[in-house]
């Protein structure tokens, strides 16, 4: 396969992760709002803060916006071009990597790649969004699902099946750890305390938005606890959302393109993975706490890049001699 | 009963469907009574099928020039453009007997020079061909053959004569619309092409990666064949990517691509993989800065040194710009019965070269009845219809040949059949073309019809899609379905 349109497919795959799962948080948060406008002094716009400064574009979103309330953050995240990160942004580079790799990949998975960005191109969708967000989110979110289970059911599971993969879980990993740092940004409103009403229904949002929620209370049936929390999105071996589930399938997947043992390591790439891979396995929730949760998730989020970019080294780098 | 057809003026036109109002040409009159028998909602339903159709899969073009600037869905007319095949196979036969001598052409001038040797063409009119390349005297094309891929754009008179209007002998574009457009009428009318029989158009593919398998380097049994592209902002991108992928082979950029010891490689995830056949998507100026082009990021620096020494091949060769020349076009009837010693089948549009000085000044007398042409421009940039053209543009177009007259040929302004296309709720009367795809491997392949262009807005000429053009769908269908 060629270098460039390994390169392309691990980005049509992330970014098309990336909408959905800006569409989760943005969704959940809307919904966390409504839960919490009969609290006392609750500001809106503070609530949104955290998400625009996790998109680290806080510059751009004061000078788009005059009015800098839920409504612009819900279309910054959502429509605005010149955010480089907003799902209409996202989808329209997908497509645009799905495009310079059409012959690669399936029509029906182009069609659905390109259905969804004509959707967020389209003056219906604006529409959507300023009626009905709700609708809005589910609808990008059961596109990019459609898109997966499309190329799960129509793209040979070959080399190009596994870059897409990687390029998918590598952004999934690093949301669910973005989600749950997120909520170390959360302040909560003066007055309530951890452990508190509100602090629990922040906490399940987290869940929600990981659509993990349903999941969570089968394991654990009393009380949203953070370390709960925590523990279930970082190192359940089961849940694919989780941490551990998707650096496993990562790992996997860069021993599917290589060919060789996942218990030992054929490039620098699957030497970071499986290491992650390991600790992930073996990390105890007091151990995650006592290093300190934000602390822990960044460093994911930094491991996560070393293998971006090592993943980029062995595969895509292109070679200058044969 | 449905009133498509009521007031259709067939004008003083040759009209491909009616000999005259409310007589409908035989192999149109099953059409027809197809049209007669729908209802018009059922007929925006088939236009809103085949638009989704086209949106959802994408199959756009590029506009230059444009501030939109993106992409637009090439427009497509419901009414296909019909055929017969006694028809068909006079203009098959002339195509084929046009490839033929051009090819040789292009030997002759790459070696010995024999026509021009013997004054039959005049020597300046090769050598000032902007696309000539002497540094390929001498040089051995694979069979000999230069265009594997040939593009000749045909019209008909007002008596319906086929005349060629001209050849696009190096990177022909559009047979991805030929395939994409029978694809939609399968959707839309799936009882009426079973019906007709329409000769298939499906197997395009297939015989143009036979074409490439032929051309490769010698010994190469199992040859690796890529498509390269100049990208994704390429006005013919969607057509790239469609023909890689139908034949399975790579798409590539220049960037995938590098040469090393005289070999072409492309860069996989797997190391450097050698290639043996470049189906070539960009103008011989840009295929390699270190030989043509130095500003050219899209080529290969070592690309035509591989091609010299024979590791790759090339479709098509370098140096068939010459043939689609438009000053050379002229003299094609006579290469036609210099080589093969034949009358030509398909006549050429008459042609008066501004390097001529008698047609110089005929030229710049009669601006305003004659299209102005560039001699190497194409997609209907660098032309002037004089007819349709005001004062400023003609005394424009005057200096212009003036200052240059190798560079321009006119002709006088042919009026194009027309044939019915839906426009502002009924059928009209529209100007169309048609532009066969020739193959030329082991041996001559045409797709069967080809692509018909129309002309979408009223009274116009220009057929491209960067003007306002739209196409049809061209079905070629025996003598015995017209009754």
């Amino acid at each position: 396969m060629l270098s460039r349109v390994a390169d392309s497919l691990f980005w049509m795959s992330r970014y098309i992760e990336r909408a959905e799962n800006n569409a989760r948080i943005a969704d959940v948060n809307l919904q966390l709002l409504l839960d919490l406008t009969n609290q006392p002094d609750s500001d809106p716009r503070q609530q949104w803060n955290p998400i625009i400064s996790s998109l680290e574009e806080n510059e751009l979103f004061a000078s788009l916006y005059s009015e800098p309330d839920g409504r612009a953050a819900i279309d910054f995240v959502s429509l605005q071009q010149r955010n480089a990160n907003s799902i209409y942004a996202c989808l329209a580079h997908a497509r645009e990597n799905a495009r310079t790799t059409r012959e690669q990949i399936s029509s029906e998975m182009w069609e659905q790649v390109n259905r969804l960005y004509l959707f967020v191109q389209s003056n219906d969708a604006r529409e959507l969004l300023g009626s009905s967000p709700y609708e809005f989110f589910r609808r990008v979110m059961a596109g990019s699902h459609l898109f997966q289970g499309i190329t799960h059911a129509t793209m040979t599971h070959g080399e190009g099946f596994h870059f897409m993969r990687i390029g998918r879980l590598l952004e999934r990993a690093d949301c669910t750890s973005r989600l749950l740092d997120l909520k170390y940004h959360i302040l909560l409103p003066s007055g309530e305390r951890v452990g508190g009403n509100v602090d629990t229904i922040q906490w399940m949002s987290v869940l929600k938005s990981c659509s993990a929620l349903e999941a969570y209370r089968k394991i654990y049936v009393d009380q949203v606890a953070p370390w709960k929390v925590a523990e279930f999105l970082i190192t359940h071996d089961a849940f694919p959302r989780s941490i551990r589930f998707s650096v496993d399938s990562l790992d996997q997947a860069l021993h599917s393109i290589s060919g060789s043992d996942e218990a030992r390591y054929a490039n620098e790439a699957e030497r970071l993975s499986g290491r992650l891979r390991s600790d992930l396995d073996y990390v105890t929730t007091g151990e995650i706490f006592k290093f300190g949760l934000h602390e822990y998730l960044e460093s994911i989020q930094k491991r996560l890049i070393e293998i971006n970019h090592a993943t980029y080294e062995a595969y895509c780098a292109h070679p200058r001699t044969a | 009963m449905s009133d498509f057809f009521s007031g259709y003026q067939v004008g003083e036109f040759f009209d491909e469907m009616f000999a005259a109002p409310d007589s409908v040409r035989p192999h149109y009159s099953k059409l027809l009574g197809r049209f007669k028998e729908m209802a018009r909602d059922d007929f925006e339903r088939k236009r809103a099928l085949a638009a989704t159709t086209f949106l959802t899969q994408g199959i756009t073009f590029t506009v230059y020039n444009d501030d939109q600037g993106t992409e637009r869905i090439f427009p497509f007319d419901l009414v296909p453009r019909i055929i017969p095949a006694q028809e068909w196979d006079r203009v098959e036969r002339g195509l084929v007997q046009r490839i033929t001598a051009l090819n040789l052409f292009l030997h002759d001038i790459y070696h010995n020079q024999n026509i021009l040797r013997d004054g039959t063409i005049p020597k300046s009119i090769v050598w000032e061909a902007a696309h000539f390349r002497p540094e390929f005297m001498h040089f051995d094309v694979p069979g000999n053959v230069y265009i594997h891929i040939c593009g000749t754009d045909l019209i008909r008179d007002r008596a319906g004569n086929y005349l060629v209007l001209e050849d696009n002998a190096r990177c022909p574009s559009g047979v991805s619309y030929v395939l994409e457009n029978r694809q939609a009428m399968k959707r839309v009318f799936p009882t009426l092409l079973g019906e007709y029989r329409v000769r298939p158009v499906e197997d395009y593919s297939q015989e143009l990666l036979n074409v490439l398998r032929f051309v490769a380097p010698q010994g190469k049994s199992e040859p690796t064949v890529v498509l390269l592209t100049p990208g994704t902002y390429n006005s013919a991108y969607f057509e790239h990517s469609f023909l890689a992928r139908s034949m399975g082979i790579e798409i590539v950029e220049g960037r995938d691509l590098v040469a090393q010891g005289g070999k072409v490689f492309m860069r996989t995830t797997k190391g450097l993989k050698q290639v043996d056949v470049i189906y070539r998507r960009i103008n011989d100026d840009f295929l390699d800065p270190q030989v043509f082009r130095k500003d050219s990021g899209l080529g290969v620096p070592g690309l035509v040194e591989a091609y010299r020494n024979g590791s790759i091949s090339l479709a098509n060769a370098i140096g068939t710009g010459v043939a689609d020349d438009k000053v050379v076009y002229h003299f094609v009837p006579k290469m036609i019965r210099y080589y093969l010693g034949e009358d030509p089948i398909l006549p050429n549009v008459p042609t008066y070269l501004a390097s001529v000085k008698e047609d110089l000044a005929y030229i710049l007398e009669h601006i305003p009845e004659l299209v102005i042409k560039a001699a190497n421009e194409s997609g209907g940039y660098g032309m002037l219809v004089g007819t349709q053209a005001t004062q400023a543009e003609c005394d424009d177009f005057r200096e212009r040949v003036r200052q240059n007259p190798r560079n321009y040929i006119a002709q006088p302004v042919v009026p194009l059949s027309r044939a019915p296309a839906f426009c502002d709720e009924k059928m009209q009367g529209r100007h169309v073309d048609l532009r066969p795809y020739i193959l030329y491997g082991e041996k001559v392949t045409i797709i069967p019809g080809g692509l018909t262009r129309v002309a979408l807005t009223a009274g116009s000429l220009v057929v491209n899609s960067s003007q306002g053009g739209g196409s049809k769908d061209t079905w070629i269908i025996d003598e015995a379905e017209t009754a």
